[in-house]
């Protein structure tokens, strides 16, 4: 094109994409918002939308998967066996529970919302929920506690634990003294039935098992 | 107006006080309704609301800010050349303001029929450039400097294109009077400047596409004058974080605010005494009067400065060389040619 040409035309453009453009927006001026009032009305979330995490306390197990998934480290977890007498019920999965979760924190303030602790869960009792407005004053108001014992249940299954173990101390002891009772004897008896020996053994490892 | 406030407050200093303050009070309120509807107008374009929390739709939004820009904390950075820096946002203000003297607002009101009255305007709104570059300098702050000079620069290079049409206009009334001028194209909008003016058939149609060619031209200068999209670079955001008036705050920012709404009405005003038919009645004798002279005058002029936050919120913003490039290379030789041809047909 030559240089006159290429002028007048760059004018036309100019002016003619300019009056397309305005076209354009005063369209716009008249086509309804596509925003909400957000604190009155409030957007539809999608349905796998990961904001704030939540745990069922009542299917946790204490495995402590997710805080060990957790990039971040904003899950402490801690946990008490429970004496071999307690039962703590089932999950909604039909596993046993077996340990106490005394302690069950989320630092909400540090969370980075992507969901990794979700998926270890081997009862899916901890989730991300769709509620995003939890702001708060102080930072130390975004440590959110799901454990629901009391100091004092805390403190009984702690006891019970101790005694549960004394018990298996004092029983395990008894029972190698047992043992080595026997394997004296067999020792007097001297060397004619060796096949009663291993009997006295048996119960002694079977008792390491439940203690 | 001059002789209906003598017959109740005399001959006296009072009346030219009034009659001076007058546009004032039609500045603070013409500046609230166009921050307003600007806002809106732009929140529409991209298709949100804007305010809608402080009154019905948000109404009482330009009082809160009113509010909260008094309140502020005024703050002088100790870097700064005080004394310039305190006068800088009243020199923009005045130099704009000033313009206000001769703008007929009506046949009954102007508040000077200065015979001068285009070349005083063209003259005294090349003040506000002084104050924008007062404001760069005394800031001691690179953005601001940077911003005030592509200001300075800018407005000087589109002045050029704008004074040509200016007195292409001049030489079709044979007046530099506002008021004349705006007499000289009353009896409806086929006598409008930009219709050719009342002049026989054919000069008119010798006329018409000259005139609309110049009406562009002072439109599009008229735009950079007031540094706006798509002619904002001294204050590109995006660059200089605020150009001139990056470091001011609180009521000297919303004074060089102010200035600016006041500026761009200025040159819609300029725009439509020019062109547009200033007061007269698009109808002739129907709709006239002092009352709906105002009325014409003014809505003319929010009109267009509604198609320049149209324009604001279409166009992207040009770089310094496309600014020079439009001014120079395009407005000023078409401003050029358009002077030739309109005294070529006035002669005949």
């Amino acid at each position: 094109m030559n240089p006159v040409a290429e002028y007048f035309k760059g004018i036309y453009d100019g002016v003619h994409t300019a009056l397309i453009g305005m076209g354009i927006t005063f369209g716009h001026l008249f086509t309804p918002a596509v925003t909400v009032q957000y604190p009155d009305v409030k957007m539809v979330m999608p349905e796998r939308v990961r904001n704030r995490l939540y745990v069922n306390m009542d299917d946790c197990i204490g495995c402590d998967q997710c805080a060990k998934a957790c990039p971040v480290d904003c899950i402490t977890i801690k946990t008490i066996k429970s004496a071999p007498d307690v039962d703590l019920g089932m999950t909604s999965r039909n596993t046993k529970k077996r340990l106490y979760v005394p302690q069950f924190d989320i630092d909400i303030a540090k969370c980075c919302y992507c969901g990794l602790c979700t998926f270890p869960c081997p009862t899916e009792c901890i989730v991300m929920t769709d509620v995003y407005e939890f702001s708060e004053y102080d930072r130390s108001n975004l440590i959110y506690s799901f454990a629901t014992m009391t100091p004092a249940e805390i403190e009984t299954a702690q006891i019970k634990l101790k005694k549960a173990d004394e018990e298996a101390t004092v029983k395990k002891a008894a029972a190698a003294a047992a043992a080595k009772l026997a394997a004296d004897q067999k020792a007097a008896e001297g060397a004619s039935a060796p096949a009663p020996a291993a009997k006295p053994a048996a119960p002694a490892s079977g008792d390491k098992g439940t203690a | 107006m001059d002789q209906f406030l003598q017959s109740i407050f005399g001959d006296s200093i009072l009346t030219q006080l009034l009659l001076g303050v007058l546009p004032l009070v039609f500045v603070l309120v013409y500046a609230l309704v166009t921050l307003y509807s600007e806002m809106k107008i732009a929140a529409h374009i991209q298709d949100r609301l804007a305010y809608m929390r402080t009154g019905w739709h948000g109404v009482l939004q330009p009082f809160a800010d009113m509010l909260k820009l008094l309140q502020k904390e005024d703050i002088i950075p100790t870097a700064a050349d005080k004394l310039l820096f305190i006068l800088a946002p009243y020199v923009v203000f005045i130099g704009t303001y000033a313009a206000f003297a001769v703008l007929p607002f009506s046949s009954a009101y102007a508040g000077s029929s200065l015979d001068l009255g285009l070349f005083y305007i063209i003259a005294v709104s090349a003040v506000v450039v002084v104050g924008i570059l007062m404001a760069g300098w005394a800031s001691n702050n690179k953005w601001s400097l940077f911003g005030a000079i592509r200001s300075a620069s800018q407005i000087i290079s589109y002045e050029i294109p704008a004074a040509l049409a200016v007195l292409a206009v001049v030489m079709i009334t044979g007046t530099m009077n506002m008021n004349e001028i705006t007499k000289f194209q009353a009896g409806g909008i086929q006598n409008w400047l930009i219709f050719g003016g009342p002049l026989p058939l054919g000069h008119k149609l010798f006329l018409l596409p000259v005139m609309i060619v110049l009406a562009l031209i002072y439109y599009v200068c008229s735009m950079a004058e007031v540094n706006r999209t798509p002619f904002d670079i001294p204050e590109a955001e995006s660059e200089l974080v605020q150009g001139y008036n990056t470091e001011y705050t609180g009521m000297k920012f919303a004074i060089f605010y102010l200035a600016e709404y006041a500026n761009l009405f200025v040159v819609s005003a300029i725009a439509v005494v020019l062109f547009f038919g200033g007061w007269s009645s698009p109808f002739g004798s129907f709709m006239s009067g002092p009352i709906w002279d105002l009325f014409w005058f003014t809505f003319k002029g929010m009109l267009l400065v509604f198609v320049n936050v149209w324009l604001r919120w279409t166009l992207p913003r040009l770089r310094v060389d496309q600014l020079m490039y439009v001014s120079w290379k395009v407005l000023v030789p078409f401003a050029l040619v358009c002077v030739v041809l309109v005294g070529a047909i006035m002669v005949l």
